[in-house]
């Protein structure tokens, strides 16, 4: 009943931002992809292309055009959407790891570097321990990774707990610290560079038995392995511990209250180490996901070359951080970088350098347009306050509706 | 007959199927102080908010200076006169006084802000109106009563006669209001109109000329305060909450029996390090109620959160229920059965973005779960009884806590304290800022289950409260318990030992 406050609004910027995000519904996500993708249009317009035969053009590279069976080449289409959904997988999980910190009021700004330790915890194991069963191997490998993420977040987790150092700056941090741990593994003459190969900065190749199943296409020529089922799976889990948990209640409650949460008997510390963990398990098991399903080794320059963790901040941005948007979100940015792939992008249509240029316009858009997307929401929000149409005051908050977050 | 500063008719406004204000009328009478009196969720403040363009009203008609006219935005409101004094301040912290007083309307000099002139201008404005603040004061360096002065003047800054003071004493010790209430004084007869928002009986009986009465978005009536035959406390309470209100509440001699919670030689520090727990030592028994009395900041807030586990003592032990919950955790202090109704609910009491449901699970939710999973179901079943136990009215399990009136949010704590079985309940200030129909229901609460058996500690700054509620009164000053009264002892005697003198001198010569 009482008006507006300041007082309401203030707070730690990530818990201020996660009242706004945490709720609402998929229009503003949707306007915030349209609008992006128009200025994107522009952008090529600039370069004088044509914007849509541009986007049609990279709409048949993503391969999605194999869900209309009508539309022109079935095998294309197929390889395409294979590469779309192995993209899809890894950019899931990152998005996951930044999503789930999230909703407890911190920023992982890290899924880089948990990824990173990842993918070499995976090709670690990948290519040690040959005689296992394959299954079995798979498996080991995967936990390992996952879990080799989960402690590198949980240092994070532990400064902000111990000594309340930001998470935002250590996640930064401690992603140059994996990347140059990586680059020191497998640089040459490092402990874990290949063996058969001195003059390169790579690491062994995995066995055969660690490699994750094909399930779509040919197993030699990258067909699509069973790492997306694992990440919409991943998804499922994350929904599951959030919002049904224990565990994700209490993260919840530390996100919107760390005081009330206190009082309440809740550990905060203890809650942002097991929740930095938790977001490390999933970046983690998005490294073994590239490693084991089509990597299969781990080079220097891959590991520098990475992006997918921090495409994982947009991920979870658009996504607006629960388990669908996540999903949905690592689809369109999955199958961006692969319909503006050099080999995917005729020339004459557009030059495939400058549209992976354009896929970074694109997703930086996103990224800044969620801030006006917060804008646009509270905007909202106050004309109905003022307009008083089923105000927030009142009405119990649905979790559908964009101007839910009462005042 | 010049005609009132401001005229309300019949407003109406509603939110969803809920009514904030249904109809209605309020006169504010050119040099009048005129208090706008309610429960909490009455719909004072969505009135107000409609007079300063913050909301826009359904139905209804305003006039200021007999004109009638439409405010649609605060900058309007401004421009019509009106300025409003909100409870939380709308102060930039690290500028200065006569920085904030000029904030969107600075003096220039060429494109530069001219800050002399800011200066002058603010020093000048205060001087007039009796409001004495340091211009160059930097604004989170004043005090609060200081920083709703900063308010006050921002307000006739921009050319104010018309002034709303939304609950402008809940932040303020009695000091600061009593000085509040000279500056209110002093404004009026300057021709000043004053609009004071406020549950407080007895403030509103000294401060107002008149005063209306909302109930339920409805106007009950407008009163004659300062006229021959002023209502009293019992009169407004009644108009207020629509019943007779009992504003001391009844209960049976107290039957303590064994202790239940018991501090030995407590000693904490606060934020900066400072010792402002020293040496404390009581114990609470079942069926009792002892309050700790005490001037604010004598180490009150620290003792609570020493003996809930929520601030790790520097020594001593807590003990509840026999078992030792010492520095080890709030969640082992709840397990032990403790329960604490926390000061601040909406900082520590509520997730205020949680939904009721979410939020009456928060305590035990360890006990709740099944395989570490939630039952949604069982969630609300559970909340909808309690909700309907504790009488907690504006929602249902699935609204948020952040929609609920204050009076309403505090039930809600204390329905999860309560539900939780505890037998040491520690009461932090638990009517503050409440009604007196939601006082009266706490009041009841806590007596009703001092009567059940639990040993209950309530912290207060209310003398009222601790003189009505207590079995035993202890007093704190300086983080020592410098003196034990009964019930009976007259407001002098605490009021003594609440400022240091009798029992603490002699306690600190002793230890000396």
């Amino acid at each position: 009943m009482t008006a507006p406050t300041p007082s309401d609004h203030r707070g730690p910027a990530a818990t201020r931002l996660l009242r706004h995000l945490s709720v609402g519904g998929a229009v503003a996500p949707l306007i915030t992809t349209i609008v992006a993708f128009f200025v994107g249009g522009l952008v090529v317009l600039a370069t004088g292309k044509d914007p849509l035969t541009t986007y049609k053009a990279i709409f048949d590279g993503t391969g999605l055009n194999w869900l209309l069976p009508w539309s022109g080449d079935r095998a294309l289409a197929a390889t395409n959407l294979q590469q779309t959904l192995i993209n899809t997988g890894p950019l899931i999980l990152c998005g996951l790891a930044v999503a789930y910190a999230f909703r407890a009021g911190l920023f992982n700004i890290g899924a880089q570097g948990q990824y990173t330790m990842g993918t070499i915890a995976a090709v670690y194991a990948g290519s040690s321990w040959a005689g296992l069963p394959g299954w079995l191997h798979v498996v080991l490998a995967m936990a390992v990774a996952a879990l080799a993420g989960a402690a590198w977040a949980g240092i994070a987790g532990a400064l902000r707990a111990s000594t309340g150092a930001n998470e935002v700056i250590t996640t930064i941090m401690l992603n140059y610290t994996a990347l140059w741990i990586g680059v020191y593994l497998f640089g040459l003459g490092g402990p874990l560079q290949a063996n058969d190969q001195p003059d390169v900065p790579v690491s062994n190749d995995i066995v055969g038995g660690a490699k994750l199943p094909v399930f779509w296409g040919d197993k030699d020529l990258q067909g699509l392995h069973v790492g997306i089922f694992v990440a919409v799976l991943a998804a499922g889990i994350f929904w599951v511990v959030l919002n049904r948990s224990r565990l994700g209640y209490e993260a919840r409650a530390v996100g919107f209250s760390p005081p009330a949460a206190r009082s309440a008997g809740i550990g905060v510390g203890r809650t942002y180490v097991v929740t930095m963990a938790i977001c490390g398990l999933f970046a983690g098991l998005a490294g073994s996901l590239d490693i084991l399903g089509w990597q299969f080794h781990l080079a220097t320059n891959d590991i520098s070359a990475s992006q997918v963790g921090f495409l994982g901040i947009a991920v979870a941005l658009l996504g607006r951080n629960t388990a669908i948007g996540t999903c949905f979100a690592a689809l369109l940015f999955g199958a961006l970088s692969q319909g503006t792939s050099v080999r995917n992008l005729d020339p004459a249509v557009f030059q495939p350098e400058l549209a992976q240029n354009l896929t970074t316009v694109i997703q930086g858009l996103v990224v800044l347009l969620v801030s006006a997307d917060v804008l646009l929401a509270s905007v909202w929000r106050r004309r109905r306050a003022r307009a008083g149409g089923g105000g927030a005051a009142a009405a119990p908050p649905t979790p559908t509706t964009l101007g839910s977050v009462s005042p | 007959m010049t005609p009132p500063a401001l005229q309300l008719s019949a407003i109406t406004k509603r939110f969803g199927a809920v009514a904030a204000n249904d109809g209605v009328d309020f006169e504010l009478r050119r040099g009048e102080i005129h208090a706008l009196l309610g429960e909490n969720g009455a719909g004072k403040s969505t009135l107000m908010n409609i007079v300063y363009g913050m909301l826009t009203p359904d139905a209804g008609e305003i006039r200021v200076g007999g004109e009638p006219v439409t405010i649609g935005s605060p900058r309007q409101a401004m421009k019509l006169g009106i300025g409003m004094v909100f409870q939380h301040f709308m102060l930039v912290d690290v500028m200065t006084v006569a920085e904030n007083v000029v904030l969107g309307a600075e003096p220039t000099k060429g494109a530069l802000l001219d800050s002399r002139a800011a200066v002058a201008r603010v020093r000048e404005l205060a001087g007039r109106h009796g409001l004495s603040v340091d211009p160059d004061a930097v604004v989170e360096d004043i005090t609060v009563g200081q920083q709703q002065r900063v308010e006050i003047l921002r307000a006739l800054d921009r050319g104010a006669d018309i002034l709303v003071l939304d609950e402008p004493t809940a932040v303020l010790t009695a000091q600061e209001t009593a000085e509040l209430m000279t500056v209110l004084r002093g404004l009026r007869d300057k021709g000043t109109s004053i609009v004071f928002i406020s549950h407080k009986l007895s403030e509103v009986r000294a401060i107002a000329d008149r005063v209306t009465v909302l109930r339920r978005g409805r106007t009950v009536g407008t009163v004659e305060v300062a006229g021959p035959n002023p209502p009293d406390e019992a009169e407004l309470a009644r108009l207020m909450v629509g019943r007779d209100v009992l504003l001391r509440v009844e209960k049976a001699a107290c039957r303590p029996a064994a202790p239940l919670l018991d501090v030995r030689d407590l000693e904490a520090d606060d934020d900066r390090g400072l010792r402002a727990v020293d040496g404390v030592s009581f114990d609470v028994r079942g069926g009792e109620i002892v309050a700790i009395a005490g001037v604010d900041g004598n180490g009150q807030r620290e003792l609570v959160e020493a003996v809930c586990d929520l601030r790790a003592p520097v020594a001593g032990k807590v003990t509840v229920g026999g078992k030792d919950v010492t520095g080890r955790g709030a969640r082992h202090a709840r397990d032990c059965g403790l329960g604490h109704i926390a000061e601040d609910r909406q900082r520590s009491g509520l997730v205020l973005d949680f939904t009721l449901s979410e939020n009456l699970a928060l305590r035990d939710v360890d006990r709740r779960t099944r395989f570490g999973l939630l039952s949604p179901r069982r969630m609300l079943a559970r909340a909808t009884d309690l909700l309907a136990e504790f009488d907690v009215r504006g929602g249902g399990p699935q609204a948020a806590a952040r929609s609920l009136s204050g009076g309403n949010q505090q039930k809600v704590v204390i329905a999860r304290e309560i539900a939780a079985g505890p037998r040491v309940l520690v009461a932090a200030q638990p009517t503050r800022g409440l009604d007196v129909g939601a006082i009266e229901f706490v009041h009841r609460r806590l007596v009703a289950e001092r009567d059940a058996g639990r040993a209950i500690l309530l912290l207060s700054l209310e003398l009222d409260e601790v003189r009505n509620l207590a079995d035993r009164i202890l007093v704190i000053f300086e983080g020592r318990i410098v003196g034990e009264l009964p019930p009976t002892a007259t407001e002098e005697q605490l009021g003594l030992l609440m400022l240091g003198g009798g029992g603490a001198t002699s306690a600190r010569a002793s230890a000396a």
